[in-house]
C-alpha cells in the first residue's frame, strides 16, 4: 500500500498480515503514523484512490478476496459484514442529522425496513448499548449527546446490520478516563454476546491489556511483533514493544524519570534503510542498518522482526 | 424560536427607521431648490410652489416632514410625485414585474450555481473544474450591463436570432428569462464557487467518511450527508442576494428596456423626483431586512446546532 504524493511515494504498508476469527479480539498497536488506522482503512476500502495505491495483497474476507471484488460488491460488505467505529464520534456523526436518523438510515436503505420497524429496531440498538432513555434520545442531534454517549451511538449505528467484524479505530481517544473503560467494557460485551470478530486500533496499551486476545504492534508500516496478549506483556520480543512497555507510568516505580523512547518515528516516505526501528532502538547494531529483519518465529503463534528476536524474548 | 422571531421582528423597527431617516434626509435636505427647473425655462409659479410645498411638508423642520412622510406611507400613501403621478400606481405596476425578474434570476443562479459548484467540487482538477473557475472568473470581473448588452446583442435579431430578446411592457416569464440570467449571472458565479468550495472542504469530513464505511450508496453519501451541510452557506448567500438582486435590476432593467422599479428609480433620480425615490428605496430596504430576517431563520432550520432561544 503506498501513498502517491507530491513529495514522492510514501509506503505506508509494508507486509502488514493479520487475521481475526469470530469472537476474537485482535489489537493493533502502534504510534501515530505507524500506519494502523490506513491499515484498517484498507481493509474497509474507504481511502480515497488515488493518492492510495494498494500494489499488492489480499484482504480475505469469509474467504473470499475483497480486493477483487466490484466497488458494489465492497460497498456491500461495509456494515454488513465489516462496520467500522471512529475515534472522533463527534465529528463522525452528521451534525445535521438526528442520532435516529443515521441509525434507522442503514435499516431503512440497506434492510429495506419500513419507517416505523426501523425507528423500533434504532431503539433497541440504542438499549443495547445502553443509553438511557433511548426512545427519547433517538430524535435528538450528536451535539445534543455526551462524549461517551455519542460513541455509544456510534457503536449502536455500527451494530446496526449485526456486521461480523467489527473496527474500532480507537475507539476511546477522545473520551475522558472513567468513560473509556466503560465504552471498552461495552465493546467487549457486546463482542462476547454476537461473537463477533474485533480489530481494535489503539496506541493505549492499558487498553489493550483488558480486552484483547491478541496483538499485532505496527511500526512504520510493518507488523514488527505478534503474539499473544498475555505472553506479549511477559516478554515482549521486539526492542519497540520493549521500549513502548517501559514508557508504561508504573505506581512501583514512583519517583523515578518515566522513560521515553528517543526520537520521533520515521517520515513513511523516507524509512531507514535496514530495520526502521534503528535510529531509536537501544539494541541497534551493524547489521539492523543493512539488513532489513526477517520475520523470526518464537513459537505459539509468535512472530518478532528483530534480528535478534530469540535473545529480546529470553531476556524480557 | 417564537420569542426570537417577535425580537427579530422588534429590532427591524429601528433599523427601518433609521435607514429610511437617512434616505429621506439625503434626498430631501440637499442645499438646493427643489423646484428648480421643474417648470421649464421660466421659474415655476408662485402659486405651484406653495402648494407643492403644503403637499410635500417642505415647510416643517426635516424631522417633521419625515414623520409626515411616514405616517402617510403607513396608510399605503406613497404621495404624487411634482407633476401629479401616484407613485403608489407606478411602484404598483412595475414592481411585480421586477419580482419576478429577480426570482427568475434566483432561480437561474441556484440551480445552474449550484450544480456547477457540486461536479466541480467532487471532481477537482480536471477539464470541468478549470472551465467552471474561468467563466466564473470572467463572469465576475465583467460588469453586468456588457454581459447584459453583448447577451441581448449577440441573441438577438440583429445577431444569431436565437431568440427575440425584446420585452413587451407587461412581460411574460419567458421573455424575462434572458434578463433574468444576466440579472443573476454575477451571483451565480459566486454561487458556483462558493459550492465548490464547500463541497471540497466537507468532502472529507468525517461524517462523509463513515456515510460510506455504513456502506450507504455514493448518491445518498453525496446527495444527502455532503450536500445538506454544504449548502448551508450557500443557502444564506442566496438569501441576502434576493435583496440585492432588486437593487442590481437598475443596470438589467436599463439594458433590456424593462418596465420596472430599477427603471422607476433612475428616472426618479433623473428628475429629481424625491418623493419616487425615497418611496422606492424605502420598499427595498424593507425586502432586504424582511430577506436576512428569512435567512437568519432558515439558518436555524439547516443547521440544528444554532438554536435561538
Amino acid at each position: 500500500m503506498e501513498f502517491r504524493t507530491r513529495d514522492g511515494v510514501a509506503k505506508v504498508l509494508n507486509g502488514v498480515s493479520y487475521h481475526v476469527s469470530a469472537g476474537e479480539t485482535l489489537a493493533v498497536l502502534g504510534e501515530s503514523g505507524s500506519g494502523k488506522s490506513v491499515t484498517a482503512q484498507t481493509i474497509m476500502g474507504i481511502l480515497d484512490m488515488p493518492p492510495a495505491f494498494i500494489t499488492k495483497g489480499t484482504i480475505k474476507f469469509r474467504g473470499e478476496d475483497l480486493l477483487e471484488k466490484s466497488a458494489d460488491e465492497r460497498r456491500e460488505v461495509r456494515g454488513e459484514g465489516i462496520a467500522m467505529i471512529f475515534q472522533d464520534a463527534l465529528s463522525a456523526l452528521n451534525p445535521v442529522f438526528t442520532v435516529g436518523f443515521q441509525i434507522e438510515e442503514q435499516l431503512k436503505v440497506r434492510r429495506g425496513m419500513s419507517k416505523a420497524d426501523a425507528r423500533k429496531r434504532a431503539v433497541e440498538l440504542l438499549d443495547q448499548v445502553k443509553i438511557p432513555n433511548a426512545k427519547g434520545r433517538i430524535s435528538d442531534y450528536p451535539h445534543q449527546f455526551s462524549g461517551g454517549m455519542r460513541q455509544r451511538a456510534m457503536i449502536a449505528m455500527s451494530l446496526a446490520l449485526d456486521p461480523e467484524l467489527l473496527i474500532a479505530d480507537e475507539p476511546t481517544t477522545a473520551l475522558d478516563v472513567t468513560v473509556q473503560a466503560q465504552i471498552m467494557d461495552l465493546l467487549a460485551e457486546i463482542q462476547k454476546e454476537r461473537d463477533m470478530g474485533m480489530i481494535l486500533i489503539t496506541h493505549d496499551l492499558g487498553v489493550v491489556a483488558d480486552v484483547a486476545d491478541r496483538i499485532s504492534v505496527m511500526y512504520a508500516g510493518r507488523i514488527v511483533e505478534h503474539a499473544d496478549v498475555y505472553e506479549l506483556f511477559r516478554a515482549p520480543g521486539h526492542p519497540y514493544t520493549e521500549s513502548l512497555l517501559e514508557s508504561l507510568p508504573r505506581l512501583d516505580l514512583k519517583g523515578q524519570e518515566l522513560k521515553t523512547i528517543k526520537g520521533l518515528p520515521p517520515s513513511l516516505t523516507n524509512i531507514p534503510p535496514g530495520c526502521p526501528f534503528n535510529p531509536r532502538c537501544p539494541r541497534a547494531f551493524d547489521r539492523c542498518v543493512s539488513e532489513v529483519p526477517a520475520v523470526h518465529n518464537l513459537g505459539m503463534g509468535r512472530t518478532s522482526r528483530c534480528h535478534i528476536a530469540e535473545e529480546v524474548v529470553a531476556r524480557g | 424560536m417564537g420569542r426570537y422571531v417577535l425580537r427579530r421582528l422588534l429590532q427591524l423597527i429601528p433599523v427601518f427607521l433609521g435607514t429610511t431617516f437617512l434616505i429621506y434626509a439625503l434626498v430631501w435636505a440637499i442645499p438646493q431648490d427643489p423646484f428648480a427647473g421643474k417648470c421649464g425655462q421660466r421659474p415655476c409659479d408662485p402659486n405651484y410652489i406653495a402648494e407643492m410645498s403644503q403637499k410635500l411638508n417642505l415647510n416643517d423642520p426635516l424631522l417633521v416632514q419625515y414623520f409626515k412622510y411616514l405616517g402617510n406611507l403607513i396608510t399605503g400613501d406613497f404621495g404624487t410625485t411634482f407633476n401629479g403621478v401616484s407613485v403608489g400606481e407606478q411602484i404598483s405596476t412595475s414592481w411585480p414585474i421586477t419580482l419576478k425578474m429577480g426570482l427568475i434570476a434566483l432561480v437561474i443562479e441556484a440551480i445552474i450555481g449550484i450544480t456547477a459548484g457540486i461536479l466541480t467540487g467532487l471532481r477537482k482538477q480536471g477539464f470541468l473544474d478549470n472551465l467552471v473557475l474561468v467563466s466564473t472568473l470572467f463572469l465576475i470581473s465583467l460588469p453586468v450591463f456588457v454581459t447584459g448588452f453583448v447577451l441581448r446583442l449577440y441573441l438577438g435579431p440583429q445577431g444569431f436570432d436565437i431568440m427575440d430578446t425584446s420585452v413587451s411592457s407587461d412581460p411574460t416569464i419567458g421573455e424575462l428569462i434572458l434578463p433574468g440570467f444576466v440579472l443573476g449571472s454575477l451571483s451565480m458565479a459566486y454561487v458556483a464557487r462558493l459550492t465548490r468550495t464547500s463541497i471540497v472542504e466537507n468532502r472529507r469530513a468525517d461524517y462523509v467518511r463513515t456515510a460510506i464505511a455504513k456502506g450507504q450508496p455514493q448518491t445518498r453519501v453525496v446527495g444527502i450527508h455532503l450536500l445538506r451541510n454544504s449548502l448551508i452557506p450557500v443557502i444564506t448567500f442566496l438569501g441576502t442576494d434576493l435583496g440585492s438582486l432588486m437593487g442590481g435590476a437598475i443596470v438589467t432593467e436599463g439594458v433590456f428596456n424593462i418596465n420596472g422599479i430599477g427603471g422607476l428609480i433612475f428616472r426618479g433620480i433623473q428628475e429629481k423626483e424625491g418623493i419616487m425615490v425615497t418611496g422606492i428605496v424605502t420598499l427595498l430596504v424593507l425586502v432586504y431586512l424582511l430577506a436576512s430576517l428569512l435567512v437568519d431563520l432558515l439558518y436555524a432550520v439547516l443547521d440544528p446546532r444554532i438554536r435561538y432561544e
